[in-house]
C-alpha cells in the first residue's frame, strides 16, 4: 500500500473526488497555479485547469458566499481557508448561511460544501497561525465539523465531506501535516512513513463522518481526545503503562455517542482532552456527554486538559499547549480519585 | 451549451522560466500629472486616479508640479532612513536562518512607501501599518534594537513574547498594533479619525494595506464610512504586484486601477509611483492637507515591488519569474533617491558606499546587543505573563490556570 504524509493523502482524496464528478471544484488563497501555502493542492490546476482549481481574491467572506452560490447551482466546492485563524471574515456566510439554507428553505436549497481548514499550533505561529476554533462551528446547527489526526482518516474523511450532501467544516491539525507529533519539539520530526496510518489506499475509499475510533483499547481510564492531542496522549498512555483506552473523536458533528459511552462506561474513569481553549470548549459538550451517559458508572471526577484560555502565545508555545506533562498529570488525579 | 462563456480566471503576465513582461502597468511620464489644489472636487482629481503620479524620472531629476521641493537635509534623511530599513531587514531575515528568530517578513523593494510617508506626516497622527511597513517606525525615529527585540522575543519585546515577529506597536509614537488579519486595521484608521472630528483635534489618520487584501469587506468599510463621516484619514494600497503567489489581477487589479475604488465611494483617489520618495511624500502632503482641511479622505495607490519572498516561509521562484524585480520600471527607490541627489549634485557614489557600511555596521552592532538581551530558543521572558492582558484583570478562571500552571512546573 502506497505511504503517505497527511498533504499528500488530502491531495489524493481530491484529486479522486475531482475524477469522479466533474462538479466538484477548490477555490481559496493560493490554491491553483501554487498548490497553497501547504500545498495540499499541489498539482491539481495542471491536472483539471485553472477552471476547477480556482485561485481567489483574499476575502474568506467572499470564497464561502462564491462557493454557497455555486454548489446551489449544481457544483460541489471545496473550499480552502489558509488557516483557522483568518475564517472569522466568513462567519456570518457559514452561520447564517451555509448552516441554515436547507433549514430556512424547508429541504428546497442546501450547499453541500466542504470547507477545509489548516488549524492548531505547535508551528511558532503566533495568535494568528495556531487557534483550533471548532467549538465555534460546533455550536452552529446545520454544518458538520470533523477533525482527522492521521493521513488514513484525512483521505477517507475528506472524501467523505466531499461526497456529503451537507457543509462539513473539515479541520486540519497543521502540525500533523507531515507527521505524528508528541509534544517534544526538541525530538527530531517523524515521518509518516513509519506510522500504520500513514499506509493510504491510492484508490477512493471512505471514512464515515460521525464514528469515533479506539485508538487503543483498555480497561483502566478513558481518554477522549482528537487532532494533533491524539498523538500526544498516546505518548503518555505508553510513558505511563496505565492499562488506557485513547478514543479519536474524529467527527465532532455528529458525535458517536455510543463509542464514547461504551467506553466510560466500561472503564469508570474520563479524560477529555484538546488542544482549542478551555473555556466553553469542545470538551465541555464531551464531559456533559459523558456524565449524562456513564453517571452510575463514573468512580471519579472527569478531568479536562485543553489549551489556556489565553490567546496562543508566540515565545510561550510549549508553556500553552496542553502537552505531555499536563495530561500526565490529569491521568494521575483521574487514576487516583475515588 | 453556450460558447460565449467562460470563466475568466485573472494570469500573471510571466511564470517561472518566461522572460519578466510588465507591459501590463501603465506608467506616465516624470512631472506629467497636474496638481490640483488640496481642496479640489473629486471631478477635479478623477484622471489622477488611472495615470501615475511621478517626480523623479530615469535621470535622477525632480520635474512638474507634484515636486515637493524637500531641502537636502531632508533629503539626506530620507535616503539613511530606507538604507537603515533594508539593512535592518537584512539583518533579522538571515537570523531566521540560523533559529533566534521564527519568522520574518521584510519590506526591500519598497521602503520608499514608508518612510516618504511618515515624513509627511506629523508626529501626532496617527498610524495604522501592515506587517511591511517597518519604515515607519525607522522613519519616526525609534531605535531599530525595538523592533529587532520584539522579533527575538526577548526581554527588551515590546510585545513580551506574545507575537510573530514583526507585529510591533508604538503607543508613544503613535503607531498601531498590527494584527495578523488582514485590512482590519483600515477601518479602524477611520474610526480614528472620525473620533479626531468628533474632539475637533487637529490629528489625521493613516493607515496601510496591500493590494491584495483590498479584496477583505473590510477595505469596502472603510471607504464607507471615510466618504460618509468624511474622515481625515489617508488610506494607503500598497500595490507591490503580488500577494503571496497571486498577482495584483486575482485583486482585481486587472480592469482598473486600485485607486479608482476611490472614486467611486467619492473619494479621491491618487496613483502614485510608490518607489519615487518626492512623489510619495508630495501625495501623502496634499491628501493630509485635504484631509487636516476637513476635505475628508484620499486613497493613495502605491504602484511598487515585492522584491524579496512574501516572508521566510516563502518561495518565489515557485511562481514568478527570477529576475523579476530587476526587469520593474520604476526600479529600486533607494537607487532612485540616490540617483536625484547625484543628479542635484548633494550626493556622490562614494558618499553612498561610506553611508551604507556604516548604516550595516550600526545594524551589526546594534544587532549584537539586542542578542544580548535574548533569543527566542533561550528566552528569558518569564511565562507566567502570558495570563496577562488577556482582560486588565485577571478573571478567576485565569487565576485559576495560573496556580495550575505553576504548580506543574513546580
Ligand atoms: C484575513 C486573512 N486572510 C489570509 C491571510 C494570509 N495572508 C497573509 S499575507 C497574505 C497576502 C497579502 O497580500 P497583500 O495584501 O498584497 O500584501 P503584501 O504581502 O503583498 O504586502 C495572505 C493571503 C491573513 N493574514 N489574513
Amino acid at each position: 500500500m502506497p505511504r503517505m504524509n497527511m498533504i499528500q493523502a488530502l491531495n489524493s482524496a481530491m484529486d479522486i473526488a475531482m475524477q469522479r464528478d466533474e462538479g466538484v471544484i477548490i477555490l481559496g488563497q493560493d490554491v491553483g497555479y501554487f498548490g497553497g501555502v501547504f500545498r495540499c493542492t499541489d498539482g491539481l490546476q495542471k491536472k483539471y485547469g485553472e477552471q476547477r482549481v480556482i485561485d481567489t481574491p483574499i476575502a474568506e467572506g467572499g470564497i464561502i458566499a462564491a462557493a454557497i452560490g455555486m454548489s446551489v447551482n449544481g457544483l460541489r466546492p471545496v473550499a480552502e481557508i489558509q488557516f483557522a485563524d483568518y475564517i472569522y471574515p466568513a462567519y456570518d456566510q457559514i452561520v447564517s448561511e451555509l448552516a441554515r439554507l436547507r433549514y430556512r428553505s424547508a429541504g428546497e436549497f442546501s450547499a453541500p460544501i466542504t470547507v477545509r481548514v489548516p488549524s492548531g499550533g505547535g508551528i511558532r505561529g503566533g495568535q494568528t497561525h495556531s487557534q483550533s476554533p471548532e467549538a465555534l462551528f460546533a455550536h452552529v446547527c446545520g454544518v458538520k465539523v470533523v477533525m482527522p489526526s492521521n493521513p488514513y482518516d484525512a483521505k477517507g474523511l475528506l472524501t467523505a465531506a466531499i461526497e456529503d450532501d451537507d457543509p462539513v467544516i473539515f479541520f486540519e491539525p497543521k502540525r500533523l501535516y507531515n507527521g505524528p507529533f508528541d509534544a517534544d519539539p526538541d525530538k527530531p520530526a517523524v515521518a509518516w512513513t513509519a506510522h500504520s496510518k500513514g499506509e493510504v489506499p491510492a484508490g477512493h475509499y471512505t471514512v464515515p463522518m460521525g464514528k469515533a475510533e479506539i485508538v487503543r483499547a483498555g480497561s483502566a481510564v478513558t481518554i477522549i481526545t482528537y487532532g494533533t492531542l491524539v498523538h500526544v496522549v498516546q505518548a503518555v498512555v505508553e510513558s505511563t503503562g496505565i492499562d488506557a483506552e485513547i478514543i479519536d473523536v474524529r467527527s465532532i458533528v455528529p458525535l458517536d455517542v455510543e463509542t464514547l459511552a461504551t467506553s466510560v462506561c466500561k472503564t469508570g474513569r474520563c479524560i477529555v482532552a484538546h488542544e482549542a481553549t478551555e473555556f466553553a470548549g469542545f470538551g465541555a459538550e464531551l464531559v456533559a456527554t459523558v456524565q449524562r451517559e456513564c453517571f452510575w458508572q463514573l468512580e471519579a471526577p472527569i478531568e479536562r486538559v485543553a489549551g489556556w484560555d489565553t490567546p496562543y502565545p508566540h515565545a510561550f508555545e510549549w508553556e500553552y499547549f496542553p502537552g505531555r506533562k499536563r495530561i500526565a498529570a490529569a491521568l494521575e488525579q483521574v487514576m487516583a480519585g475515588t | 451549451m453556450n460558447a460565449n462563456l467562460s470563466l475568466h480566471v485573472p494570469q500573471p503576465p510571466a511564470r517561472p522560466g518566461e522572460p519578466a513582461d510588465f507591459s501590463y502597468l501603465k506608467l506616465a511620464p516624470a512631472g506629467a500629472a497636474p496638481r490640483p489644489l488640496p481642496t479640489a472636487s473629486i471631478g477635479e482629481t478623477i484622471d489622477l486616479a488611472v495615470s501615475l503620479i511621478r517626480v523623479i524620472d530615469d535621470e535622477g531629476q525632480a520635474l512638474g508640479a507634484w515636486d515637493p521641493h524637500l531641502e537636502t537635509v531632508q533629503l539626506h534623511k530620507a535616503l539613511r532612513y530606507m538604507l537603515v530599513t533594508r539593512a535592518m531587514d537584512d539583518r533579522v531575515r538571515r537570523a531566521q536562518r540560523g533559529g533566534q528568530v521564527s519568522f520574518y517578513m521584510q519590506s526591500m523593494g519598497e521602503e520608499a512607501v514608508s518612510v516618504a510617508a511618515a515624513m509627511a506626516l506629523r508626529p501626532g497622527d496617527m498610524l495604522f501599518p501592515t506587517y511591511r511597513n517597518q519604515g515607519l517606525h525607522i522613519a519616526r525615529d525609534r531605535n531599530p534594537i525595538d523592533l529587532m527585540c520584539q522579533c527575538l522575543s526577548n526581554s527588551h519585546d515590546m510585545c513580551k513574547g506574545r507575537q510573530m515577529p514583526v507585529m510591533y506597536h508604538w503607543r508613544e509614537g503613535n503607531i498601531f498594533s498590527i494584527s495578523g488579519n488582514l485590512a482590519t486595521q483600515l477601518p479602524q484608521a477611520v474610526g480614528w479619525a472620525m473620533a479626531s472630528a468628533i474632539k475637533r483635534e487637529p490629528h489625521i489618520a493613516c493607515a496601510w494595506t496591500g493590494e491584495g487584501s483590498t479584496a477583505e469587506a473590510d477595505f469596502h468599510h472603510a471607504l464607507t464610512f471615510a466618504s460618509v463621516y468624511r474622515a481625515p484619514v489617508i488610506l494607503n494600497v500598497v500595490n507591490n504586484q503580488w500577494a503571496i503567489s497571486t498577482f495584483q489581477g486575482v485583486a482585481g487589479g486587472e480592469h482598473q486601477t486600485f485607486a479608482a475604488r476611490g472614486p467611486g465611494f467619492g473619494i479621491p483617489g491618487l496613483r502614485v509611483d510608490g518607489n519615487d520618495v518626492l512623489a510619495v511624500y508630495a501625495v501623502t502632503q496634499w491628501a493630509a492637507e485635504r484631509a487636516r482641511g476637513g476635505g475628508g479622505p484620499t486613497l493613495i495607490e502605491l504602484v511598487t515591488y515585492r522584491a524579496g519572498p512574501h516572508s521566510t516561509s516563502d518561495d518565489p521562484s515557485r511562481y514568478r519569474p527570477k529576475d523579476e524585480w530587476r526587469a520593474f520600471p520604476l526600479g529600486d527607490p533607494i537607487v532612485r533617491l540616490k540617483n536625484h541627489l547625484i543628479w542635484s549634485g548633494a550626493w556622490s557614489a562614494e558618499r553612498h558606499e561610506a553611508l551604507v557600511k556604516e548604516i550595516d555596521n550600526q545594524i551589526a552592532e546594534t544587532w549584537k546587543l539586542a542578542v544580548s538581551y535574548g533569543t527566542l530558543p533561550e528566552s528569558p521572558l518569564d511565562p507566567l505573563t502570558m495570563f496577562d492582558d488577556v482582560f486588565k484583570e485577571r478573571t478567576p478562571h485565569l487565576e485559576r490556570q495560573r496556580e495550575q500552571f505553576m504548580k506543574l512546573k513546580g
